[in-house]
């Protein structure tokens, strides 16, 4: 025992001796909701950590954990990763917050990004991406592709990034075609194939021909294959391999810029917390390739849609618009302000289904 | 709302392919506990049964053999758990959740070149003239072989465990293993036999999942299934008819709440999703409120370990 204590000594007095010679790696670590093979959200964010391998090269560490359930058990695993020497923690879904908050307040020494959430700290960054301007094209291609005038939507938790999606993947499709519908579902989980592909089938079989996801798993596409006559769009993924049909483009999230960014800024010690929110504009949202299964014309418009939005020109919430209720919201040409989008707990007018209280 | 959206024929024929893969987990699950071993592995013998069978079929381009080597797979998983509690003398409960946890973790590595590969289509039967028969034709005559291999292995379990000898053995070895013993049954090799039983169905219904209900691999697809299974089989009271009517039960109101959203029915959607588990648990717990006979049940022996020299 007391030659080990001598080792350990030593190996620490060569260690605190060493940033002289090479620098220490940084380490990032990664806190993930899903398995890194769902092929959409976590598989998304694992391929950007892979990026953030290869850019730095042995100048940063990554560790991960996947499957990490939203809640307390999230806390245990945030702890655990800063315990185990982590400079920088990514915890990659909304459910995380309050465990990110918790857990940053005991180390004040480790710098926390926390995606798609609104609370910060000292230590604590929230970082998110602009997916409704992805959503209103897949809007603008539902409305013009249904032909049932019926578009299921798969959605996973009433809160504000998912009801924002639906709401502007309402207003295009609307725009195109007065007479559509939605249809949603709420499947409270962010990954639970079985429950998306009986999801899906409940659309379908309720007259949906276009089946909208805002769950990770490819599961909806493999069903809508199996309908036939059904499209449907990647989600957070590319999900190429439903191409052409019934896959006919996707969102694609794309965190490798930010993460390397804010890894070298912990490395140049320039971290803040702050808040990011970009989209088709900064690179951070893709639109898919839209498949030859889409019309030119439509295709060319959902690319013109995607251009304006990206330059800045259209805002995907402009007015008028008004609430479910009737009230009035944005007034002709006024634009919806980030702020009530951040906290956006209330659906579009022309949308029949409720929101869960 | 609009509730003539929902198509009764197409809810109830999706609701058996919906419950399929729970109610052979169960049954696997009810026959291993009538021997008396209470086997808390049935995830993770689903999921593996689940990649075993996608890779299996993808891979010779035929359902069929998928199935088989899904059914395989788990059977030799579960001999594991198996020889730990039966020969080595492990703990049950222990071993069997190290199982579920073993399980998950094998199906990821083995999947790791099968995310994103759509599987070979599972054909329904073809009962020719019987398909088109209003309201009974897509219900009962538009499905795939496995929903009636399921079907008929409820039955057969059921009628083996009631009324043949080998039904008889099985439930003493059960009941109370020591006696059994003295009347010279191989106690542990009936059990083996039983663990390979469940691990193959529960394999099955995993199978089920990755190649017909989804259909796709991805890691964790069960999402729980395996754990839903053990709780039917302990409301249905170990009963065969009972794991059917739970099974159906749970798949069926699950297919009617998704139904029911989508039709924009009133009712909170928090209260939706939670009702396949509560309608599940009261109409079992209901039907089962009779406790002496409930107790009566319960196989005596249900996780005790056995040893000769005892």
């Amino acid at each position: 025992m007391k030659l080990m204590n001598l080792m350990a000594g030593a190996a620490m007095a060569l260690g605190l001796a060493a940033p002289a010679v090479a620098q220490e790696p940084v380490k990032a670590g990664f806190i993930y909701v899903g398995p890194i093979g769902d092929g959409g959200w976590t598989y998304e964010h694992n391929q950007s950590r892979l990026a953030v391998e290869e850019h730095f090269g042995d100048k940063v560490e990554t560790v991960y954990q996947e499957s990490v359930p939203e809640g307390a058990d999230a806390e245990r695993a945030i702890t655990q990763m800063a315990l185990n020497g982590a400079d920088i923690i990514f915890t990659t879904s909304f459910g995380y917050m309050d465990a990110t908050m918790n857990v940053a307040k005991k180390f004040p020494n480790v710098k926390f990004e926390h995606a798609t959430g609104y609370k910060r700290a000292e230590n604590v960054g929230t970082y998110s991406a602009r997916f409704y301007e992805g959503r209103a094209v897949q809007g603008l291609i539902a409305g013009r592709m249904t032909k049932s005038n019926i578009v299921g939507y798969i959605a996973s938790f009433p809160i504000p990034e998912v009801i924002r999606g639906i709401n502007s993947a309402y207003i295009h499709a609307k725009k195109e075609n007065p007479d559509v519908q939605f249809k949603i579902i709420w499947a409270y989980t962010w990954f639970d194939p079985a429950k998306e592909a009986d999801a899906a089938t409940a659309l379908i079989e309720q007259g949906a021909d276009v089946i909208l996801q805002h769950t990770d798993s490819t599961a909806p596409h493999a069903v809508a294959e199996k309908a036939g006559g059904v499209i449907t769009f990647g989600q957070a993924s590319d999900m190429a391999e439903y191409k052409p049909m019934p896959r006919v483009s996707s969102i694609i999230d794309n965190w490798a810029p930010y993460y390397i960014e804010r890894i070298q800024a912990v490395m140049d010690g320039t971290w803040k917390s702050d808040d990011t929110w970009d989209g088709i504009g900064e690179g951070m949202v893709k639109i898919g390739e839209i498949t030859d299964a889409v019309p030119a014309d439509v295709k060319a418009d959902a690319l013109a849609l995607k251009e304006a939005i990206a330059s800045g020109e259209y805002h995907p919430f402009t007015g008028p618009l008004n609430r479910q209720d009737g009230s009035a919201w944005l007034a002709e040409g006024e634009t919806a302000e980030d702020e009530t989008l951040l906290g956006m707990n209330f659906f579009v007018e022309g949308i029949e289904a409720e929101m869960p209280q | 709302m609009d509730l003539s959206a929902i198509d009764p024929q197409i809810l109830v024929a999706s609701l058996m392919v919906a419950s399929t893969p729970i109610l052979l987990a169960a049954l696997g699950e009810l026959v291993v506990e009538r021997s008396g071993v209470l086997n808390l592995g049935v995830e993770g013998m689903m999921i593996t049964g689940a990649i075993c069978g996608f890779a299996i079929a993808v891979e010779t381009g035929s359902p069929a053999l998928g199935f088989l080597a899904a059914m395989a797979g788990s059977a030799l998983l579960s001999l594991v758990f198996g020889v730990l509690t039966q020969i080595f003398l492990s703990n049950q409960v222990a071993t069997g959740l190290a199982l579920t946890l073993f399980g998950l973790g094998l199906s990821a590595l083995l999947g790791q070149g099968y995310v994103g590969i759509k599987p070979p289509p599972t054909t329904d039967l073809n009962f020719g003239p019987l398909r088109d028969i209003p309201v009974l034709g897509p219900i009962l005559f538009q499905h795939d072989a496995v929903v009636y291999l399921s079907l008929i292995l409820v039955a057969g379990v059921w009628a083996v465990l009631k009324f043949t000898r080998a039904g008889l053995v099985l439930r003493a070895v059960g009941e109370n293993h020591d006696a059994a013993h003295a009347l010279g049954y191989k106690v542990v090799r009936i059990r083996l036999l039983a663990i390979m039983f469940g691990g193959a169905l529960a394999g099955l219904g995993g199978a089920y999942l990755s190649l017909v209900r989804v259909p796709q691999w991805t890691e964790g697809m069960t999402a729980g299934a395996g754990w839903i299974a053990l709780a039917i089989v302990v409301f249905a009271s170990w009963k065969a008819p009972r794991i059917l009517l739970g099974a159906y039960l749970f798949g069926g109101v699950t297919v009617l709440q998704l139904n029911l959203q989508a039709a924009g029915v009133a009712i909170p959607v928090e209260y939706l999703s939670m009702s396949p588990y509560l309608i599940t648990i009261l109409v079992l717990v209901i039907i089962s409120s009779d406790r002496s006979r409930v107790a009566l049940n319960a196989p005596a022996s249900l996780g005790r370990t056995f040893h000769a020299s005892s």
